[in-house]
Order: C-alpha cells, then sequence, then structure tokens
C-alpha cells in the first residue's frame, strides 16, 4: 500500500515541479540566450550546479535556509506558513532547484537555435514582444519544450539526496518511490524492493527511447 | 512633409555611421553602396530593429525616433514592411500561415491590400499549402514580399532582396519589385550594390560608403557624376538616360530613341511608339572623335561638348561629354586624351557602340 502512495506521490511531485520548472525556467533560458551581460556567465553556472554537486550538499543547504532558523524559514514562519522541510511544498521546491539545469540547458539551446531573424521578421509584420515569443518563439523551440519536460520529469522523478535531507520519509507526505525503495532495501524486502526498481527501470528506458526516438524520426525528417 | 526623412547616427566599434536618407513618398529610392558600407545598419534603423545613438526619423510627419527627446516608436509599432535578404519565411507556418500571420496584425482600418490580391500580385495560388522548406529561393522571396505587403506597411524597405538567387529567378523578382513600383503608393527604400539593379528600378538613389551618405538624386543626374565613378563601380560605370521611343525601323529590327538632346539608334527594342524608356549607356562602350567618321559602323553618332575630365585610373579615364542637356560618360585612354588634347568646353563627337534599354523603368505616367 505504501509503495503505491510512493508511487503516486513521485508522479505528483514531478508533475508539479515540472509546471513550476517551466514558468521558472522558461525566462531564465530565455534571458540566457539572448542576453549580452556579463553575469551570464555566473548565473549559467549557479543554473548548471545542480549537475555536479551531490545532492546531499545541495540538501544540507536547503534544509539550513528553510530550516526554522535559516532567512528563508523565518521568512516563511513570519508570513504563517510555518517551515518547509519535511513537507510537500518543501520537496518541489528542493525539486524544482536540482532539475533546473535539465530544464533551462534544453531550452536555452532551442532558443540560441532560433536566432534573432525570426523574431524580427514578426517584429515588423507588427507583432508585439508577447505575441512574437508564443507565436514564433515558442512552436519554433518545441523540440526543446518535449526535452525541458521530459528530462526535467524524469529527473524529478529519480532524485533521492535532495529527498532524504529535506523531505524525510513521512509516508504520503514526503516518501517518494526512491526513498521506499531504499527503505525496502535496508529491511531486506528484496521482492517488493525488484517491483519499484523494474518499475523505475523500465520507465526510465520508455522515456529516453522516446526522447532519442523522436531525434530520429526528426533526423530522418531532414 | 510628406514620404522619409532619416537622419542617423550609429557607433559600433570602429564602425561609424553618419547617414541622411530622403526617399519621395512613391518609387523606389535606391540605397547603393559597397558590401559593408552600412547600407543595411541604415534599413535596421528606420525599421527600428536597431536603435541608432543619435538621430531623428520622420514618415509622413509621423515621428519614429528623435534621440533629442528621447523618442523610440518599437518595430512592431510602426508602419513599417521589411524584406529581407534572405526570405526568412517561419518555417512552422506554410506559405498561407506566413502570410496571414502579418494580414492578421495589420490594424483593420490601416489596411491597404487584402489577402487576394497580394496572393494575386505575386503569382502565390499555387503555393499557398506548401510549407516553405519546400519552395525555391525565387518563391520563397515572392511571399515574403507578399507577406510584408499584407502587414499594409506606409514604408517598406527591402534589403538586398536578389542578392541570394541565381540569374534566371533574379528576373522574376526583379518583374515584381517593378509592379511594386508602379502600383504601390508608398516609398520603397531598396539596398543593393549592384548598379544595373538600381538603374532599372530607381527613381532616386542615395550613395553610401564607409557610413557616409556621399550623393543623392536623380539616378540619371548621379549616373553622370565622374566624381562618383570610385563609388558607383568601375567596370558598369556608365550613365543612364531617359528617353521615348520615336521610330521603328522594323525592316533593319532598329528603334530610335529621342532623349533629351539628341537621338540614338537601339536594336531590337520591344516597346511601343510614344512608350518612356531609361537607357544605359557603358563607359566603356563610347569613344570619342574630334570629327564624325563617314566610313565607320557606328551608328550613334552623336555632337558632344567635353563637360569634364574625370582621375586617371592606371592607362584610362573617364570623360563625361554632354549632348545638348544629357550628360554621358566614356572611359578611353589617357594617351587618346592628350592626342586629341581634350579639356572642357572642347567639341567633340560621341560614338556609342552599344545601348542597353533598362525598360519600363521610368513608369507609363
Amino acid at each position: 500500500m505504501n509503495d503505491l502512495l510512493a508511487v503516486w506521490l513521485t508522479v505528483r511531485l514531478a508533475a508539479v515541479s515540472t509546471a513550476l520548472l517551466l514558468v521558472v525556467g522558461t525566462p531564465l533560458a530565455w534571458w540566457l540566450a539572448r542576453t549580452r551581460s556579463r553575469l551570464k556567465g555566473s548565473v549559467g553556472a549557479m543554473v548548471a550546479l545542480p549537475l555536479v554537486l551531490p545532492p546531499t550538499v545541495l540538501g544540507f543547504y536547503l534544509l539550513v535556509l528553510m530550516g526554522p532558523s535559516g532567512p528563508v524559514g523565518a521568512l516563511t514562519q513570519s508570513l504563517g506558513l510555518g517551515v518547509l522541510p519535511f513537507t510537500f511544498a518543501g520537496l518541489v521546491i528542493g525539486s524544482v532547484i536540482y532539475s533546473l539545469p535539465f530544464v533551462v540547458q534544453p531550452l536555452q539551446a532551442a532558443f540560441e537555435a532560433v536566432g534573432e531573424r525570426p523574431v524580427e521578421v514578426a517584429a515588423t509584420l507588427r507583432a508585439g514582444p508577447w505575441d512574437r515569443f508564443f507565436t514564433v518563439v515558442v512552436p519554433l523551440a518545441r523540440p526543446g519544450f518535449v526535452g525541458a519536460v521530459v528530462l526535467g520529469f524524469a529527473h524529478t522523478v529519480g532524485e533521492f539526496g535532495v529527498v532524504l535531507m529535506i523531505g524525510g520519509n513521512i509516508p504520503g507526505a514526503t516518501q517518494v518511490l526512491s526513498v521506499t525503495l531504499y527503505d525496502h532495501v535496508e529491511a531486506l524486502e528484496y521482492a517488493q524492493a525488484h517491483w519499484l526498481a523494474a518499475g523505475m527501470l523500465l520507465f526510465s528506458f520508455l522515456v529516453l527511447l522516446a526522447v532519442y526516438g523522436r531525434r530520429q524520426s526528426m533526423l530522418a525528417r531532414i | 512633409m510628406s514620404g522619409l526623412h532619416a537622419q542617423l547616427q550609429l557607433r559600433h566599434g570602429s564602425f561609424r555611421l553618419d547617414a541622411e536618407v530622403a526617399a519621395p513618398p512613391r518609387g523606389i529610392t535606391a540605397l547603393f553602396g559597397a558590401s559593408g558600407a552600412g547600407k543595411t545598419t541604415i534599413l535596421r534603423c528606420i525599421a527600428g530593429l536597431t536603435r541608432a545613438s543619435e538621430g531623428r526619423i520622420v514618415l509622413d510627419g509621423e515621428c519614429w525616433q528623435d534621440s533629442a527627446t528621447g523618442h523610440f516608436v518599437p518595430p512592431h509599432a510602426r508602419a513599417c514592411g521589411y524584406v529581407f535578404q534572405e526570405a526568412s519565411l517561419f518555417p512552422h507556418l506554410s506559405v498561407r500561415g506566413n502570410l496571414e500571420y502579418a494580414w492578421k496584425r495589420a490594424p483593420r482600418t490601416a489596411r491597404t491590400i487584402d489577402l487576394a490580391a497580394a496572393i494575386d500580385m505575386l503569382g502565390l495560388a499555387p503555393l499557398l499549402e506548401r510549407s516553405p522548406d519546400g519552395l525555391s529561393g525565387g518563391e520563397r522571396q515572392r511571399v515574403a514580399i507578399a507577406r510584408a505587403l499584407l502587414a499594409s506597411p506606409r514604408l517598406l524597405l527591402m534589403d538586398e532582396p536578389l542578392a541570394s538567387l541565381d540569374a534566371s529567378r533574379k528576373g522574376e523578382i526583379l518583374y515584381h519589385v517593378e509592379r511594386l513600383r508602379d502600383e504601390l503608393n508608398i516609398p520603397i527604400v531598396y539596398v543593393s550594390h549592384a548598379i544595373d539593379e538600381v538603374t532599372r528600378l530607381a527613381d532616386t538613389m542615395v550613395v553610401i560608403s564607409e557610413g557616409q551618405t556621399v550623393a543623392a538624386g536623380s539616378v540619371p543626374e548621379l549616373s553622370a557624376r565622374l566624381d562618383l565613378r570610385p563609388h558607383l563601380g568601375r567596370f558598369e560605370a556608365g550613365a543612364v538616360l531617359e528617353a521615348t521611343v520615336a521610330e521603328q525601323d522594323l525592316a533593319y529590327g532598329l528603334t530610335r530613341l529621342r532623349f533629351d538632346g539628341g537621338a540614338l539608334y537601339a536594336p531590337d527594342v520591344d516597346a511601343l511608339i510614344g512608350e518612356r524608356l531609361r537607357v544605359r549607356i557603358r563607359a566603356r562602350d563610347v569613344s570619342l572623335a574630334l570629327s564624325a567618321p563617314r566610313d565607320a559602323s557606328f551608328l550613334n553618332v552623336l555632337p558632344a561638348t567635353v563637360s569634364a575630365i574625370g582621375e586617371a585610373k592606371g592607362a584610362s579615364l573617364d570623360v563625361a561629354v554632354a549632348v545638348g542637356a544629357t550628360t554621358i560618360v566614356a572611359r578611353i585612354t589617357r594617351k587618346s586624351v592628350d592626342a586629341l588634347a581634350l579639356a572642357p568646353g572642347k567639341p567633340v563627337f560621341a560614338l556609342v557602340k552599344s545601348v542597353a534599354i533598362d525598360r519600363h523603368s521610368v513608369g507609363y505616367s
């Protein structure tokens, strides 16, 4: 029963995080693709940090920041929201930061590939900035969006270290699939561990198949 | 003030733009100059895609930029069509989708052309459902022109629309550009570095060199100025004159063209009597003589007066001669100038070997 609960929680967490990642990641990727600011390098490096950082390091700092004596914790407490660690909301924030590069980088690459020209053409055809973005940039960057959603979702499903640090192991609230799997192994429940592990393996393979299969068919069309 | 008036200043690294461009309310104004002279930058500033650091842009009394007051109208709020060098169609839309994109965004009250008229004008009916990927270069450029028109601009900017096309496609697009010139009631600014395109299409021209406006005026007037020779290109250099078809000699296949100051014979001109044509005479096709030769094959022997002698470049130089009110240019050797003792005011005969007709370029009015 706990296993199904964990699967459902994981799917919800990944869905909510992916939606938030698109909201946060799209403007960030757009800015990174177009800016000539000197900050581009350092912002790009910050976004990429979760790629190389051990998830436990990220989780540790998030725990400290969002905890009762951290600055974010103080803020959420003064707003009457309590503290975020060991809540679903806390997990979402952790996941968004952890998966950010997996959404920003494909989007940034796609925006760079679109280039300035189509946007300029749209401007001379009387399309305003928002109009240009949604009618020209988004359709032209569609492969980037598909890649970003798939990778953001899959990466959030697979996270472990950050969750363990800031979420703990509360069934139905923060106990996600990867943590449940770990519990089964700890308890030597290998049969149940197999179900979850094999399920994850299959899911990951299908996701990658979707991404690479798409790329193949796109290449075939060219 | 009607028409376009633009004064632009811009610095970009070591490149400095300081140009002034005016275009009358109708017809084509050519921005002519070598590659890298700043022609495209000028167009981009007029469209608002690049912001000139100093300057003033006014179209028909409406100010688009005035750096003195900080006024700057963003590109999407300027009624300005832009045809880029590469057609730059939206690849995610069909030809029809590309056209409708512009049409939907033109304010209803400002619409000057409808979809059917634009499709008809550029012959796009068979292409409508196609994807831009499957079109030839010429077809793409035709769609791009129709799309620019459907935004119902009050100014049309064209940035070397022929540059990426092969010779036969060029002819096809040239024909369409001529129709635009004759049928649209808006100024067209046309960037080119090919003098034959300019003499065929444009009524007025602005010569740009290294970011500066060198000269501006009518095409026949500027083409006869020897001081502009370095900017107009050496090989193709020649004078442009406007002529009327006076007589068709069907027996010999010759056409007599009357111009202000004399008449010329040209072979195989497919035009009606009374039609006005633009005629280009290349400097290398003109020789000078002190007396009219009686036993030479030249058909066109025009009494003329030397008006100016250009600077020598190597063995040859250009000599401008006045034939009545019209100036034509001859390229001859320095040795001949000395042998004939040519000097301004000296009467001579201009022997014209051949003429090129840039047909219909004066319009039908």
